[in-house]
């Protein structure tokens, strides 16, 4: 029997007074793709932080591919990873922002060459090449040696795509990255998407765009307050709530 | 659906029409203004009691010359120590551990807080409190051979702006978005490595403009070290007056050299900030 990639259980976190994450348990299995929704607030973007770390879960377990992240587990204590280690947890995973977050200073090649070269040690010209590979994977082969302020946010944004997958990860993070983008430039981050989710990446998606969750996502969840409030196929979630929360989402966002 | 209406009556076209220059009247008037109270002061200089002669004959003296070198060779070397000290205590102020970010704000709040002239005495005369320093057992010299005024100016002018400038660059570690730092660990960077790669070089941008300031300010904080008896340009000119009594005219020397360098480093600063402003859309165009 399969191991889920991601095993999510019983995690809490607080911001001050506001507790974003309410003993969120979850799995995500190899090879799935998921997308979360919910209003602004309901903690879907908290969920996606804590799975890379960059929260900091207060209470509950999140394993990795079978690793438990941010702890270990020694006499019956907790005790909380160095920073070197969690680095090394984090490159099981691939983060992709609302807002890109390009290394504005370099060039579209060197930010996907940066993880590869500088953190894990491998030859420049062996990543070049992959890194090159990526930038035509996401449709951008002419625009290696362009800067970020040169781009326009649909080629920024597949850009940091291709950064992320230029790590090599398992699973892949991402935080409303088309909430940013003008309208008539969603498509074409999508359809980078759409091909990532056809070569079997496993996917975790943070979205409002509801025709690519239906098209693409094998399970919806739908998030509020903090708590998962239901979850299924897409064409039940989205098609057919059960739960009134839900429908009331949808029928104010569609 | 209501068809849109014609374009209305009454607004002509403009498009053949020039706009007019306008006399500017009063930028002729004050310009003029300007030009005779300088043509007055000039005048005034030529006529009082300074020998002209005197400031171009010492104008490129050896001793001037010597004493430029050496305040340019000051200056870059106490930039250089401000500048690594600046960077250290920033990071340290900017880490999450206590013990560093406290030492950090006391190190700044020290040499801020006592006059640049004061450190540079102590420095010097650090022989007074401590005979021989050294390392027990390993080595050790007396203070009044090793404390020579290269040192305690380099020491005293070094560390004095290291405090500063650990602000400027605190100041530009900040100016970077949050989301730098979160990108660089998600492709796994630890902290100090994400502030070497991404979020110094993007630092250096808004930094240089100030730090700039910052290095014309000490090519002129060295005439401090005048006195401490480092051979700087004030100093070896005050020298030269001691002997022949012609103090304003050595002082004009030494005014013109630190005019003259500090124009030099404008343009330099410029050149600068363009290196550092890589993938800005200012070059982008």
């Amino acid at each position: 029997m399969t191991k889920p990639l991601v095993a999510i259980r019983s995690v809490s976190k607080s911001f001050g007074e506001f507790q974003a994450l309410r003993s969120v348990s979850l799995d995500v299995w190899p090879g799935e793709v998921m997308c979360l929704i919910g209003a602004s607030g309901s903690g879907k973007t908290t969920l996606l932080r804590c799975i890379n770390q960059l929260a900091v879960i207060d209470a509950g377990g999140i394993w990795l591919d079978g690793a438990l992240l941010g702890v270990r587990e020694q006499g019956g204590k907790l005790h909380r990873l160095s920073e070197r280690e969690i680095g090394r947890q984090r490159l099981k995973t691939g983060m992709v922002f609302q807002r890109f977050n390009l290394f504005p200073h370099k060039t579209a090649l060197e930010n996907i060459t940066e993880g590869p070269t500088q953190v894990q040690g491998r030859k420049s010209d062996e990543v070049r090449a992959e890194a090159l590979e990526l930038l035509r994977r996401v449709g951008l082969a002419a625009k290696a040696d362009s800067y970020p302020a040169q781009l326009s946010g649909g080629q920024q944004q597949r850009v940091a795509i291709a950064r992320a997958l230029a790590m090599k990860p398992m699973l892949m993070l991402f935080d409303e990255p088309t909430s940013a983008l003008d309208p008539e430039l969603v498509g074409e981050v999508l359809a980078v998407m759409k091909e990532l989710a056809k070569s079997g990446m496993t996917m975790m998606v943070v979205t409002h765009e509801l025709g690519f969750a239906r098209e693409v996502a094998d399970r919806v969840v739908y998030m509020d307050q903090g708590a998962i409030v239901e979850q299924g196929r897409a064409s039940d979630v989205l098609g057919a709530p059960r739960e009134e929360r839900t429908k009331a989402f949808l029928s104010a966002v569609i | 659906m209501k068809p849109v209406p014609a374009l209305a009556e009454g607004f002509p076209d403009l498009s053949g029409m020039r706009v007019a220059r306008e006399p500017h009247w009063f930028r002729w008037i004050s310009a003029a203004l300007i030009v005779l109270v300088l043509a007055a002061i000039a005048r005034a200089f030529a006529n009082g009691q300074i020998e002209w002669s005197y400031v171009s004959r010492f104008l490129t003296a050896k001793v001037i010359l010597e004493g430029i070198v050496n305040t340019m060779v000051m200056a870059m070397l106490a930039m250089a120590l401000g500048i690594f000290l600046g960077v250290v205590v920033a990071v340290m102020r900017l880490s999450p551990n206590p013990v560093l970010k406290t030492v950090a704000a006391g190190y700044t709040w020290l040499f801020r807080g006592t006059p640049l002239i004061l450190q540079l005495l102590l420095w010097f005369n650090l022989a007074l409190v401590f005979p021989t320093i050294g390392i027990p057992g390993l080595w050790s010299a007396r203070a009044v051979d090793v404390m020579t005024p290269f040192l305690a100016a380099l020491l005293g002018l070094g560390i004095n702006q290291g405090a500063y400038t650990s602000e400027v660059m605190r100041a530009g570690m900040l100016s970077v978005d949050i989301g730098q730092y979160e990108a660089a660990q998600a492709i796994g960077m630890g902290r100090l490595r994400a502030l070497r790669r991404i979020v110094l070089p993007q630092a250096m941008r808004v930094v240089i403009p100030p730090l700039g300031n910052e290095f014309i300010g000490m090519v002129k904080a060295t005439s401090l070290a005048s006195v401490i008896q480092y051979p700087e340009l004030l100093h070896n000119a005050e020298n030269i007056y001691y002997a022949n009594s012609r103090v304003i005219e050595l002082l004009i020397v030494a005014g013109l050299w630190y005019l003259l360098v500090v124009s030099i480093l404008t343009p330099l600063q410029m050149l600068l900030e363009r290196r550092f402003a890589r993938g800005t859309l200012r070059l982008a165009r």
